[in-house]
């Protein structure tokens, strides 16, 4: 079970400046954990401090943002992508 | 056709069109050409609304200077508007913008004030509220927190969706204030429940998320999240392939937000989500003229197209 996750500019300073990293989990909760565990600090920084998403951080598996999923229970499969995007506003 | 007294008035009942050969096997995508406003986009209908709207709190008079930030459409409507109704504007434009965007904004003798690309549009709120709060003779209607903004989306936009397809299913469109899908996709889902809606998100290179601190990220406080089934992100380059189709195989020029927007109809038309036979509208933003300039319609390398575009708003 491979996942990768794109990691955002701002938060590469965990991972050595690298885009892109590589974890295993069967949900989302379990591939945040395993993030925090290969990379400590970044996982922490997806959550808030009851453990919920962060507001102003958006997660998206395949594109889709996991607030529409399942949350942090949503399923992962082999060679899905997990995107970490920074919430923008346009107009 | 009809005749308005001034261009204010000839905002809005924009032509829905099908897209009979980008629409899935079993479902219809409908398409609703917000290029066709006065100045090119769904932004007339929100720019007339917000000056409503503070014409009657009686903000505004002779002479008054609005003040708004804008990643580029809100801004050249309200410059028309404003110069109908003898305003003066200021608009903060991230400076990656189209170079039309600008262009246009300074034909309209626009004063702008330009915020950091590395912050994107959220640095264009934070320039004009230190601005506005500095300046109280500044009146900046704020499309991102004001309720005038949704408000016209379900008033107007809903009301034509309705009148020309009564039995939709499902609605697309683009999320930027989040005025556009708050407004509309409320006003349908309490026309009929059982309709969904999704947002399509643009997804831009690394400059535009550049230095942003994960902490001071902003959620527009008009978009009502609970109104999505769903919000799927697409990149330029799936934005500029499907802006390409619609071009070459409908024969529709429109921008790269709209391209967006379809591709997301596209993915949500299947059985999984929707049931055979739905039809889709989906809101095209602006047509491609004020996109020109990014080689979004050239013939060239679409990697070399897309390493270029993925830095510039294109929503």
């Amino acid at each position: 079970m491979s996942i990768e996750v794109r990691v955002p500019t701002v938060l590469r300073t965990h991972t050595d400046g690298e885009k892109r990293v590589t974890v295993e989990g069967a949900t989302l909760a379990e591939a945040i954990d395993d993030l925090e565990a290969r990379y400590p600090g970044l996982g922490d920084r997806l959550r808030d401090d009851e453990g919920n998403l962060a507001r102003f951080v958006n997660v998206y598996v395949n594109d889709e943002d996991v607030r529409f999923l399942g949350g942090q229970q949503t399923e992962l499969a082999d060679g899905d992508q997990i995107a970490i995007l920074p919430a923008v506003a346009g107009g | 056709m009809a005749l308005y007294r001034d261009i204010s008035q000839a905002v809005g009942n924009t032509p829905m069109v099908g897209l009979p050969r980008l629409s899935p096997e079993g479902y219809e995508l409908y398409l609703k050409l917000e290029g066709h406003n006065p100045t090119g986009s769904v932004k007339d209908r929100v720019a007339k609304a917000l000056i409503d709207a503070a014409e009657a709190e009686g903000r505004l008079h002779p002479g008054s200077r609005v003040l708004e930030p804008t990643s580029g459409n809100t801004g050249i409507a309200l410059a028309a508007i404003c110069t109908a109704r003898g305003y003066k504007l200021t608009v903060v434009l991230p400076e990656n913008t189209s170079r039309e965007r600008t262009e246009l904004l300074e034909a309209y003798g626009v004063d702008i004030v330009t915020s950091p690309a590395d912050e994107g549009s959220n640095g264009s709120v934070r320039v004009a509220r230190e601005m506005a709060e500095a300046d109280p003779d500044l009146v900046m209607p704020f499309q991102y927190g004001n309720p005038a903004n949704p408000r016209t989306h379900a008033a107007t936009t809903a009301t034509e969706i309705l009148a020309d397809l009564p039995d939709v299913g499902a609605l697309v469109a683009g999320l930027g204030t989040g005025g556009t899908l708050t407004g509309t996709g409320r006003r349908l889902k309490q026309d009929d429940p059982t309709r969904k809606v999704f947002a399509a998100e643009p997804e831009y290179g690394d400059l535009v998320y550049g230095l942003r601190n994960l902490d001071d990220g902003f959620v527009p406080p008009i978009f009502d999240e609970d109104v999505l089934d769903g919000r799927i992100k697409v990149d330029s380059e799936k934005a500029l392939a499907t802006t390409r189709r619609l071009l070459a195989e409908e024969g529709i020029f429109v921008g790269l937000s709209t391209g967006a927007a379809v591709h997301v109809a596209r993915r949500i038309a299947t059985p999984r989500r929707l049931p055979k036979g739905t039809k889709i509208a989906i809101i095209s933003p602006d047509g491609g003229w004020k996109y020109l300039s990014t080689g979004a319609y050239q013939p060239g390398d679409p990697e070399a197209i897309v390493e270029e575009l993925q830095d510039t708003l294109w929503a």
